[in-house]
């Protein structure tokens, strides 16, 4: 029995009305209000004891800050209060299944965390000696090895920080390796399939390619024909991008051919390692002809995504790529584990850098981690896992739901909207999943299929919990299949109603700015 | 398997619901000759917690730590305190495991602290408008040069004397897979304004830093005078944060975009990354600006809410017409950023700033005290170059060897440049103690004489 103060026990009371859900505070419950730290009174303060100036004499030149940076200090409890009452706000992996699909939302060890911040880690610097940073430096070659063990490829570069700029590491060693067969300036095509991640073009143009769409068949695989249709001119042709498995959740069948045909051509196979998760451990990328491919640290490897980043994303390459690789990169030799650091020398055909330093080490920590914990079993038991997963949930629902395509899935489950009753879309159904508690799927991608629901459990999911999430989906399916208009207004259980983007977008306010006079008047 | 709840009950339920008979089912797609019979050879099995911690914990141990030791390096990182509260912020679950905010309804919680971040980092860099954050100063650097390009529908880059090689070559790179020229002035400690002489009509943008790479610090207004009278912009770079507290920022010397790296608040040193790289522009150009941007807005009953936006500009949206590839950016280490803005306010930053120059400035008077020493920075905020009559790479070597980390030597940055070979940088923070820095100058005293 639950006690009161004073021993008594509390007992429901029939009042025999509902209450008002609106409050004077704002706050419902364990709901708390929370402003923006712009409007708190703590202007020209600080949450931070720090000692006194000496008043030394100053070296700045005169070269000084004219105007005050105005922004309030909170002090620490204010601090605390104003994260954690904004963190209740947010859905996350540790609240519940997170079907983005292609996301990868899987759960994030708390060893990996602790790891990261062991300070033989996180407090060392990236131009210190050498000498002193040799642990560190064999834990990058340690997860290097991993990561071309596991994919059966001969080199890995390091620095990029996520899977964009790991599309962007391996496009610009093609890009290189162009420029050393002397047609750099003649081959600037690259083929990707309309389903393809929007990073995939952005990246391509990014390095001066030109974007060439090839279309998908009804199995949802890249159109052989049209990509030999693609192919019948060669000489301009760099190289082609390509996901896989792919973004509607399946293997390209035809991959060999693919890489066959591309390599005839004169150009490179760029594949795109976000869906490395549903064959890690099972498959290795290398033994498909592929020339690089990303790796998602923070998809396939769990290190967390924090919100929208940091990410990591290291880059294999193959045999004929690996001499372009950016700088920095590690060495061994007798003395230890040294830096190449210049594109020069050793790495005289390398590509060049692309950011401040090394790579992103605290991912690295995390990753390595993961992947001691799992082992080689252990994550080919992840793969499985995640592609049964997704395979329940395509099972379970495709009486409801339409799936995009026939056939057993991979990872992800990817269904259209074609069972919505008119008017419902798949704005809707997301919208109402989460009045259920769950985030929705990843919604309108790929956009080859209409109104796409791209569902991925990952394999961190349990069966109940699979069950639960497929009973919630089951019924607002069931209410879109019928036409049910109360899923327009949906959700109606979170925070905040649906929220207007073309007002943000129409007139942009992207920062606070204080109140006019007249209106903190008119208060 | 601690991380995977199913059982092999489940496995076996599962597959007859979906009617397969094994998992090998769902690979029936991958060419045969690449199906693994067993697991990939070359790779141990599974291990508990405590093996696992006991392995990294000894890879930890191999490494010297800023914390344990006199520390003086700096060059685009720096060793500063970071309140506990920071770390408990961004150790959140609800912060730290959840994804882009891409379903507002229930991402509030990031996203107004997005929206607190763009309001800080505009403040501090005295810019009309910020992002949410990209991966790091370098490559926030190279994202402003083609962004510059874009706005002015031309393609030609100047970089200075004293911008940050690294910075250089991620522009560099990116610059010239677009075909835009890139222009690096040489090498120099106080050179900023020959920016200034460097423009001309075809100029897209000149990028400048201050504090630069030597730590000098630079009234660039000239330099961006220059620029606008030939309708280029004017970047301005900085790799160290809390100097904003102190030095003249961009948005005083008429900057059009000011990039630079946040790592040096609320970010560990973590040897080189995740970092956080700040992003900002003047209203005039915030649609070409590259990465999210979180944006104020109502919801259906007039509440006011956060929404990423104009997202037009963007990969998902616009595909190959994007301002930029980026995707996933630095969102828990720009919450890092913002809860350590938070708690130090405008006012906490000037006072941190503050003594991070006064221990460069003792610094710089124990040093200048060592015979044989030349400080050549001629203005600086918490780092500055000095030359020794000896190889930097064997004094630095003999500081290490007295537990002293005495900084960057210029030629690890500038291999090529010979009158740098005896130049070594170094930097103080709020963290370097009277007894750092007279261990610096005695140990420097001894390998001198």
């Amino acid at each position: 029995m639950s006690m009161n103060s004073q021993g008594r026990p509390s007992t429901p009371v029939a009042t025999g009305s509902q209450h008002d859900t609106e409050t004077v505070s704002g706050s419902k419950g364990l709901y708390q209000f929370e402003p923006l730290i712009f409007e708190t009174d703590r202007w020209g303060k600080t949450g931070v004891d720090l000692p006194k100036a000496k008043g030394t004499k100053s070296r700045l030149g005169g070269v000084e800050r004219a105007g005050k940076a105005e922004l309030p200090g909170l002090s620490e409890p204010e601090t605390v209060r104003h994260y954690v009452r904004l963190s209740q706000r947010n859905y996350a992996i540790d609240l519940g299944l997170f079907p983005l699909g292609s996301c990868t939302m899987k759960h994030n060890p708390r060893l990996n965390e602790k790891m990261a911040r062991l300070p033989g880690f996180a407090d060392i610097h990236p131009m210190q000696p050498q000498a002193s940073v040799q642990g560190a430096l064999e834990l990058i070659d340690e997860l290097a090895t991993w990561l071309k063990t596991l994919t059966g490829m001969p080199a890995v570069a390091m620095s990029p920080k996520a899977g964009a700029h790991g599309e962007l590491c391996g496009m610009l060693a093609i890009r290189q390796a162009l420029i050393s067969r002397g047609e750099a300036d003649t081959r600037k095509r690259v083929l990707v399939p309309a389903s393809a991640h929007g990073t995939n073009p952005a990246t391509a143009a990014q390095c001066g390619f030109i974007v060439d769409e090839i279309s998908a068949d009804k199995r949802g695989r890249v159109d052989m024909e049209d990509l030999r249709a693609k192919l019948e001119k060669t000489d301009d042709v760099a190289g082609i991008m390509l996901t896989n498995p792919n973004t509607c959740g399946l293997f390209e069948t035809d991959i060999k051919d693919i890489a066959d045909l591309i390599h005839e051509a004169g150009g490179y196979f760029y594949c795109d390692g976000a869906n490395f998760n549903a064959i890690v451990g099972r498959v290795r990328p290398g033994d498909l002809g592929i020339d690089a491919m990303h790796i998602n640290l923070h998809k396939t490897f769990s290190t967390p995504h924090g919100g929208g980043g940091p990410g990591s994303g290291p880059t294999v390459l193959s045999e004929a790529l690996a001499p372009f690789a950016p700088v920095p990169f590690i060495l061994k030799d007798e003395d230890g584990f040294r830096l190449v650091e210049e594109a020069e020398e050793e790495a005289k055909e390398s590509f060049g850098r692309m950011a401040s330093f090394h790579g992103q080490m605290g991912m690295f920590v995390r990753a390595l981690s993961y992947m001691l914990s799992h082992g080689a079993d252990g994550l080919k038991q992840v793969a499985e896992d995640a592609v049964l997963n997704a395979n329940y949930i395509q099972a379970k629902l495709k009486t409801v739901m339409t799936p995009a395509f026939d056939g057993f899935c991979m990872h992800e489950a990817l269904f259209s909207d074609k069972f919505t009753a008119e008017g419902i879309e798949t704005i809707d159904i997301a919208k109402a999943l989460i009045d259920e508690g769950y985030h929705p799927m990843t919604m309108y991608f790929p956009l080859v299929v209409h109104g796409a629901m791209l569902i991925e459990p990952t394999e961190t999911e349990s069966k109940a919990e699979l069950d639960r999430f497929c009973g919630a989906l089951e019924s607002v399916a069931r209410r879109a299949a019928q036409g049910d208009d109360t899923l327009k207004g949906a959700p109606y259980l979170a925070p905040m109603k649906r929220l207007d983007e073309t007002q943000a977008a129409r007139k942009p306010v992207l920062k606070w700015v204080p109140p006019a006079p007249e209106q903190l008047a008119a208060e | 398997m601690r991380y995977l709840p199913l059982t092999q009950e489940d496995r076996a339920d599962m597959l007859s619901v979906i009617g397969a008979n094994s998992v090998d089912d769902f690979y029936t797609d991958v060419p045969e000759s690449a199906r693994l019979p067993g697991t990939v050879p070359g790779l141990p099995d599974h291990q508990g917690e405590l093996a696992v911690e006991r392995y990294l914990t000894k890879l930890a141990n191999k490494n010297v730590t800023a914390s344990e030791s006199a520390f003086f390096v700096g060059c685009g990182a720096y060793k500063h305190h970071v309140p506990a509260s920071v770390d408990m912020v961004i150790q959140r679950s609800e912060f730290l495991t959840t994804y882009t905010p891409y379903q507002p309804e229930i991402a509030q919680g990031t996203l107004q602290t997005l929206f607190e971040f763009q309001t800080q980092v505009a403040e501090i860099t005295a810019m009309d408008v910020a992002n949410a954050s990209m991966y790091d100063g370098a490559t926030s650097c190279a994202e402003a040069a083609v962004m510059a390009c874009r706005a002015t529908r031309r393609k030609k880059v100047v970089l200075s004397g004293g911008l940050h090689p690294h910075y250089a070559a991620s522009t560099k790179l990116l610059c010239e897979a677009q075909g835009i020229e890139v222009v690096q002035l040489p090498a120099a400690i106080d050179g900023e304004l020959e920016l200034a002489g460097a423009v001309d009509d075809a100029t897209a943008c000149v990028i400048g830093q201050s504090p630069n790479v030597f730590g000098t610090i630079t009234d660039m207004t000239p330099v961006a005078d220059a620029a606008h009278e030939k309708k280029a912009l004017f970047v301005s770079v900085f790799t160290e944060a809390v100097s904003l507290g102190l030095v003249k920022p961009p948005g005083e010397m008429g900057a059009d975009i000011a990039v630079g790296e946040g790592q040096s608040i609320g970010n560990s040193l973590n040897f080189g990354g995740p970092y956080v790289g700040l992003f900002a522009a003047t209203q005039k150009l915030v649609r070409q600006m590259p990465g999210r941007l979180c944006g104020e807005t109502t919801d259906a009953e007039g509440k006011r809410g956060f929404v990423l936006t104009l997202s037009t500009r963007e990969q998902h949206i616009r595909r190959d017409k994007a301002t930029s590839n980026i995707c996933t950016n630095s969102g828990l280490c720009a919450l890092a950023f913002t809860a350590h803005m938070t708690l130090l306010g405008g006012k906490g930053l000037r006072d941190l700033a503050v003594l991070n120059h006064e221990a460069a400035c003792d610094l710089a008077d124990a040093l200048e005290a060592v015979d044989g020493v030349e400080i050549i920075t001629p203005r600086f905020f918490n780092e500055f170059a000095f030359r020794v009559p000896m190889n930097a790479a064997d004094a630095l070597q003999g500081l290490l060897d007295r537990d002293v980390v005495g900084g960057v030597r210029a030629s690890r940055l500038y291999p090529h440049e010979d009158e740098l070979s005896n130049v070594i940088v170094c930097a103080a923070t709020e963290c370097t103690t009277p007894e750092d820095i007279a261990a610096y100058a005695s140990a420097l005293k001894e390998i001198l004489s």
